[in-house]
């Protein structure tokens, strides 16, 4: 067990190398840096001043060397112009380099500082993560029981008619993707023309002008605000999980020893909560672990849709922006999120499966 | 004139549809009545459920395939007055022999979002299922030796393949799908390796049925490469040989500058995409490209087949693990047939249930790929009508005016709906084998 995990971990730290080398590459190719400049010196510059402006901030040399700066493995630049004055990567000018660290990369904390925010990206990024936090919270918190019970109750008799209207609004749930349930939800709970909400003004049942927000903000974390965000995200998921859920569900009661006990003359229910539903959880657990990812991908475009300022809308500021540290910090928490969750579906798989822990 | 109602606006948009529902009668009772003479095709309409699906779409197919026919207004023009209007406005300043009314009703540039809906589906339809083609052709071409052979080669190619899906989509699309991205060329380096997979496929696939015939041998590889390599330097390279040939000889024969045309810069110019200028220097041509894609869209279509494909590697891999343990396989391997010749011509031909199944369902995921690069004005034009950058477009209004949102929204859905269904039917039905 240990040799496995050990023989996980090599490979993850193998992959996110890999992957943050790329988003690196891709980040620093020369057109990229050249907007950079432009957008951090002056629109007009010349196309030397653009190419001394790379070269004085650390942006020129091998590929390899920057990305080994970045990481925290070679020691960072410096430069000194004309003036005297020494800039580099681990001090701000002015400041005595000596006294400076020699290597500051992301193993050393230093995250590099954000054009976009105007901040260090580090404790930026750690306040957007906190407040994505709480959406995927209420996420999961919506999300895991309603699939399972979905999928559970559609998987104990398959065929019958829970089970056809139940499967159906599982297809047409993962057939909905984010950026339209959205849009659908919006019109029809929070637009004060369209939908139920013109309706339940008229009746005098709601004071404001719409029945729910169409925007959400991690400071006021109501109800009537997370209710569309947390179900536009969650609604794709569902379809997912409990089509996955339902299927082992459905592989489960039709095994051996449900069988045995039903001939035993062990009631329905009690097969079903006793014997079958722990052996069908297992493969959910591994579907809903692997979901994060996919949850990633939600939450961008949730927030881009409800203007709420976490995770998703900085990775896109940050790509739009051209914000090179934000975008590698962004990348590096989703790779690491994505790399986790695969690691803990693996081992918790294993932990789970008694037939495989115990051979 | 005056504004329709729902009902009349509903009567309306059923008579544009006309040629639609005529194609789809006739697709159906075609298939229905020579059920029993197609197959799997046929064992389709035994599945209420694939039955809809299938309807839903061909609706859509048909929908792009005539869609010229169906629009009501140019969906790229702007009409003064229109601005947001609600559903069945009726048009400002008509003219004679235009459409009385903006169906669906206007978007904030004014322009008909029943038009824009319609041509959305042929922008979407243009992409989608060949690019998830491609990602099956590549995720087949490695996964069926990885799963066969193992070993090293399953760990390295399975190592890459994971190094993809770690990526979240939407980083991945915001790093490759950019103007940037294009100056550096890294589009046609990817398309290049991508697009050889189909060529490799389909020669090996000939050459290991027929190389105990080399006539016959040559003549399919032949085919193969001829047509294959016209089709990749101009998919790839956008340097269609043919036309650069023909219009060598042309201008040569006649002279140069008897007739020099547009060719692709000027196609470009009128889908409103970007322009490219050096293509009219650098080479004179007599006619547009047979095979060619515009920057933009490459850049697109590259992206969402690397996505793709290795999960769809992922999928062939471990169906063929599971097939190559079976008694055909080793009888073959008895018979002292070659490895190639098993994997592609025996294992391969009994995992197509599964992968039609999985075929159908990555159509509907591209199609959402592709609105989520839309959604996020990423590699489209500006002005573009797929039904992603109209969702895009639309939601600035949203509350206020959200019709010009939910129908593209409406449309992706129904789309992938249709194609999820379809699949939920097909397999059904191929396991009632």
């Amino acid at each position: 067990m240990l040799k496995f995990i050990l023989r996980r971990v090599g490979l993850m730290l193998l992959t996110a190398l890999v992957l943050t080398f790329v988003v690196f590459y891709l980040t620093n190719l020369p057109p990229n840096l050249e907007k950079l400049a432009r957008s951090e010196g002056s629109v007009r510059m010349s196309d030397e001043a653009v190419a001394d402006w790379i070269d004085q901030n650390g942006h020129s040399g091998s590929i390899y060397e920057r990305y080994g700066q970045w990481l925290g493995i070679a020691p960072g630049w410096t430069y000194t112009d004309e003036k005297g004055v020494t800039r580099g990567r681990c001090f701000d000018a002015g400041d005595d380099p000596a006294l400076a660290p020699r290597r500051c990369g992301i193993l050393q904390g230093d995250w590099g500082y954000s054009t976009f925010a105007k901040k260090e990206a580090l404790p930026y990024l750690g306040g957007m993560l906190a407040s994505t936090g709480w959406l995927m919270l209420w996420v999961m918190i919506v999300m895991v029981p309603t699939s399972l019970l979905i999928g559970v109750v559609a998987g104990m008799r398959e065929g019958s008619r829970t089970d056809r209207v139940l499967s159906t609004f599982s297809i047409a749930s993962t057939a909905t993707p984010e950026y339209v349930s959205g849009v659908i939800l919006v019109a029809l709970l929070a637009s004060p023309v369209t939908g139920l909400s013109p309706i339940l003004a008229d009746w005098g049942w709601i004071d404001g002008k719409s029945l729910f927000l169409g925007a959400a903000s991690p400071d006021n974390i109501s109800f009537w605000s997370f209710a569309l965000p947390v179900m536009t995200i969650a609604l794709y998921g569902i379809g997912y999980i409990a089509r996955m859920t339902r299927a082992s569900m459905t592989e489960v009661m039709t095994a051996q020893y449900i069988r045995t006990a039903r001939l035993k003359g062990v009631s329905f229910g009690q097969v079903v909560m006793r014997h079958a539903l722990r052996n069908a959880l297992i493969a959910p657990f591994t579907v809903i672990m692997l979901q994060f990812p996919w949850l990633l991908n939600g939450v961008v475009i949730v927030e881009t849709l409800f203007n709420y300022k976490g995770f998703g809308w900085t990775l896109v500021q940050a790509a739009g922006n051209n914000d090179i540290n934000l975008l590698l910090g962004c990348s590096v928490v989703a790779v690491f999120v994505v790399l986790v969750t695969q690691l803990i579906s693996d081992i918790g798989y294993v932990f789970l499966n008694p037939r495989i822990r115990l051979s | 004139m005056e504004n329709l109602g729902y009902a009349a606006i509903l009567g309306q948009v059923v008579q544009q549809f006309v040629p639609v529902w005529i194609a789809l009668v006739v697709t159906f009772l075609v298939s229905i009545s020579f059920k029993r003479k197609l197959g799997l095709y046929g064992k389709l309409f035994d599945s209420p459920v694939g039955m809809i699906g299938f309807g839903i779409v061909m609706f859509w197919v048909f929908t792009a395939i005539f869609a010229n026919q169906i629009i009501t207004f140019d969906p790229l023009a702007q009409f003064s007055g229109m601005k947001n209007k609600p559903l069945g406005t009726v048009l400002a300043n008509a003219e004679d022999g235009q459409f009385g009314w903006f169906l669906l009703g206007g978007d904030h540039l004014a322009r008909d979002v029943f038009s824009r809906m319609v041509m959305g589906a042929r922008e979407v339809l243009k992409i989608a299922p060949a690019a998830t083609l491609f990602a099956f052709m590549v995720g087949i071409t490695i996964g069926v030796p990885a799963g066969y052979f193992g070993g090293w080669l399953d760990t390295v190619l399975s190592f890459l393949a994971n190094l993809v899906l770690a990526f979240p989509v939407i980083l991945l699309f915001y790093l490759l799908v950019t103007p940037e991205i294009r100056e550096t060329g890294i589009p046609v380096v990817l398309a290049a390796l991508l697009f050889l997979f189909p060529i490799v496929f389909l020669c090996v696939l000939f050459n290991a049925r027929f190389f105990t015939d080399p006539p016959k041998r040559n003549l399919y590889v032949g085919i193969v490469l001829v047509i294959g390599l016209w089709a990749y330097s101009g998919l790839a390279f956008n340097m269609d040989p043919l036309n650069d040939v023909v219009s060598w000889v042309w201008f040569s024969v006649a002279g140069q500058d008897t007739v020099v045309s547009g060719g692709v810069a000027a196609l470009d110019a009128a889908v409103g995409a970007e322009i490219d200028s050096t293509k009219q220097v650098t080479r004179p041509l007599l006619f547009d490209d047979v095979w060619s894609m515009s920057p933009n869209m490459l850049n697109v279509f590259v992206s969402v087949v690397f996505v793709n494909a290795p999960t769809v590697f992922r999928i062939v891999r471990g169906i063929v693990m599971d097939l190559k343990a079976r008694d055909y396989v080793a009888a073959g391997q008895t018979r002292g047939e070659g490895p190639w010749y098993i994997m592609l011509w025996e294992i391969l031909p009994n995992a197509r249930g599964p992968l039609i199944v999985d075929f159908c369902l990555r159509i509907g995921y591209t199609t959402i790929l592709l609105g989520t690069l839309g959604f996020f004005g990423l590699g489209v034009a500006p002005d573009s009508p797929d039904w992603g950058s109209t969702i895009d477009d639309g939601r600035k209004t949203l509350t206020l005016f959200p019709h010009a949102a939910l129908a593209p929204a409406l449309a992706l859905m129904s789309l992938v709906l249709g194609l999820n269904l379809l699949a939920d039917g097909l397999r059904e039905e191929s396991l009632r084998d």
